[in-house]
Order: structure tokens, then sequence, then C-alpha cells
């Protein structure tokens, strides 16, 4: 198979991603650029109905393969905050992980509840 | 006559380690040494994003690289997060018969994730014994680093420590999310999406999307969400958390 289809692909995933950062700024929206470039994207697929095997699914589903290793450098940034980090260690580590534990169990037990209140489960 | 070899490490290292290649190449290698792990013990926990991350951190305290000169080759990778988000619409396509039908349980859950995220981070930060500032640095950080980062900013937070706290949230959701819902009893595909989403951002969708692509395209719009219900948010439950 050629590796063109990869190449168009990743020429949407940029263009919708064009399209949503301009839009944002020309509208002053308080969403990044990428979260409305998915929309967009969303609305391309919604309508193109593309085939498993079409550019317009190759292309993203190779990034979305590697997707952890695009929040590494980011990650790596957590080591230029490590003396801040280690000063205020106690409240930073109880406010994160509490709040993270319990924003975690409040959205899935709520949810939860309310698939199976509604009916029909997805597992 | 000029000799043919020299010796000359001292620039040799200058040069590799302010080049983009060095970085590159460190993350792209941690990366994939990540995956092997991951693979090859089986061990959920061992998230390649972890190994690789505490790979390249480790490796940049060892040689005393700056984080910055990192970031020359560093920012080549994480540039294709943008395009990425943009990627995420697919699950969400191919999903679509699930997700049109649960506009309910969507919405209900990404606005209790939020205020809940958002309220337990100030007053938990707060009871630990922080300042004010350290309070609003946490405030936002559920939500996905470009949101959080300028919603920190704009409360008077400190927006580069925001943006590590998110990155932690995030990784935390990716590494022992999936067992905390278990223990919880949260079967449900749709509900385990939508709290990665709210909890843990893009790093806890790429995890969701491991486990099922239900999963993944339910976190990925309760991502979306999220960024934007914690903008929208934050500056009014500040109002109440004073």
């Amino acid at each position: 198979m050629s590796d063109l289809p990869v190449l168009k692909g990743v020429l949407v995933l940029l263009s919708c991603q064009l399209v949503g950062e301009v839009v944002v700024r020309l509208l002053g929206l308080e969403v990044p650029g990428p979260v409305l470039g998915m929309l967009v994207f969303l609305l391309v697929l919604r309508i193109r109905r593309p085939r498993p095997s079409s550019a317009l699914v190759r292309g993203p589903a190779l990034l979305l393969r590697h997707l952890q290793l695009l929040f590494v450098p980011a990650g790596v940034g957590i080591v230029a905050y490590l003396d801040t980090l280690r000063h205020d260690a106690l409240p930073l580590a109880a406010g994160l992980w509490l709040s993270w534990l319990l924003g975690l169990a409040a959205t899935g037990v709520v949810v939860g509840g309310l698939t199976r209140l509604l009916g029909r489960s997805a597992r | 006559m000029i000799p043919l070899v020299g010796w000359h490490p001292h620039e040799t290292w200058t040069w590799l380690t302010t080049s983009p290649l060095l970085g590159l190449t460190l993350t792209v290698g941690a990366y994939a040494a990540g995956r092997w792990v991951h693979r090859r013990t089986g061990n959920a926990l061992l998230q390649p994003v972890l190994v690789a991350v505490v790979l390249v951190g480790g490796a940049l305290l060892l040689a005393d690289v700056p984080y910055g000169d990192y970031l020359n080759g560093g920012r080549f990778v994480a540039f294709w997060l943008g395009p990425a988000t943009v990627a995420l619409a697919l699950p969400l396509h191919e999903e679509w018969h699930l997700v049109r039908r649960a506009a309910v349980p969507i919405l209900t859950g990404v606005v209790v994730g939020a205020v809940v995220s958002i309220c337990s981070a100030v007053l938990v930060t707060r009871l630990a014994g922080a300042g004010r500032t350290l309070q609003l640095t946490m405030a936002p950080k559920a939500a996905t680093t470009p949101v959080s980062l300028a919603v920190s900013a704009q409360i008077g937070g400190i927006p580069a420590l925001t943006a590590a706290l998110t990155i932690i949230a995030g990784i935390t959701g990716a590494v022992v999310g999936p067992w905390v819902l278990d223990r919880l009893g949260v079967r449900d595909l749709r509900a385990r999406g939508i709290a990665l989403g709210a909890a843990s951002h893009g790093i806890g969708t790429s995890r969701a999307l491991q486990e099922s692509r239900t999963e993944g395209a339910f976190s990925a719009l309760s991502m979306a969400l999220t960024a934007l219900a914690t903008s929208l948010l934050v500056p009014l439950l500040l109002l109440l958390l004073r």
C-alpha cells in the first residue's frame, strides 16, 4: 500500500487544526484551537463517511496509536519544577491526588448510575 | 600542516546538548523503550508515557541538561499533540451511534467532574496548608494543558506549575485510573471514558483508547467539554471559594 494516504490524512488534520486556531482567535473563544479543530474534523467525517482504508482514517489512526509519545516532552517539564514541587510537596501532592481521585470517582459513579437508570449499558 | 583528525569532546557536547537531534532521539527512544517495557511485562501500571518521562527526565538530570535545551528537540514531538487532538474525532465518529444517544450522561458527567475537580482542588490544597497562589494554581488542573495554563494565568496562579500538575494528573489517570474505576464498580464503558477524560484529559484518553474504542471516544469528548467547562466554571466557583 502506498504511503500517500497517510500524508493526505495528516494534511487534513493540520488543516482542521488551522481552521480551529484561526476561528478561536478571530472570535476570542475560550477553547483551545485543536479542540475546535476536532469538532471540524468530526463534521468532515460525518459528511464524508470514509472507509477504514481511506486517507481520512489511516493518517489519524497512526497518530492516535502513538498518542502517549506526544505527551513525553510536556511530562519531562516536571523535571524543571522539581524544586517548587518539592518545596510545597505536601499540599501539592494532597491537593492534586485527592482532588484527582474525587473528580474521577464522582464522574464515574454519577455517569455509571445515570446510564443504568436510562437503561442499555455499553460494556 | 593541519592535522586530519583532532579530539573535541567539549565542542561536541555543547553542540549535542543544544541541537534538536539529541532531544528528539532521546524522546522517541525512551518512548520505544516504554512501549517495549509495557508489552514485555504486561503491567498496565508501566504506561509508555510514564516510563519515557522517567527515562528522559533522569537523563537530563544526570547530564545536567536544562529543560529549555531539551525542548529544542522535544518541541518537534510536542507539536503533533495539536493534530493528534484533532484526530480524536475519529473514535468519536466511529462510536457516534452511542455518543448521540448519551447527551444527558455526557453533559451531567462533565459538569459534575469539573465542579468536583475545581472545588476539591482549591479546598484540599487549602486544608493541607498552602496559600492562595497555590490553591489557584491547582484549581484548573483537570483541564487539558493549554486550557489549564491559560486559566491559571487569568486567575493569578503560577501557569508553568499548573502545567506540571496537569501532566501529573494526566499520567496518574493513565496509570491507575482504570484500576480505581474497577474498585468503584464502574463498568459501563461510557462512564469510564467520561470519567477518565474529565479527570485526566488527553493522557487519560490515551489509556481509555487502549482499553476500548468506545471508552476512548467518550474520553475524547469528555476531555474537550471539560476544557470548556473549566474555563467557564473556575472564575465562577472561585467567587464561592474565597
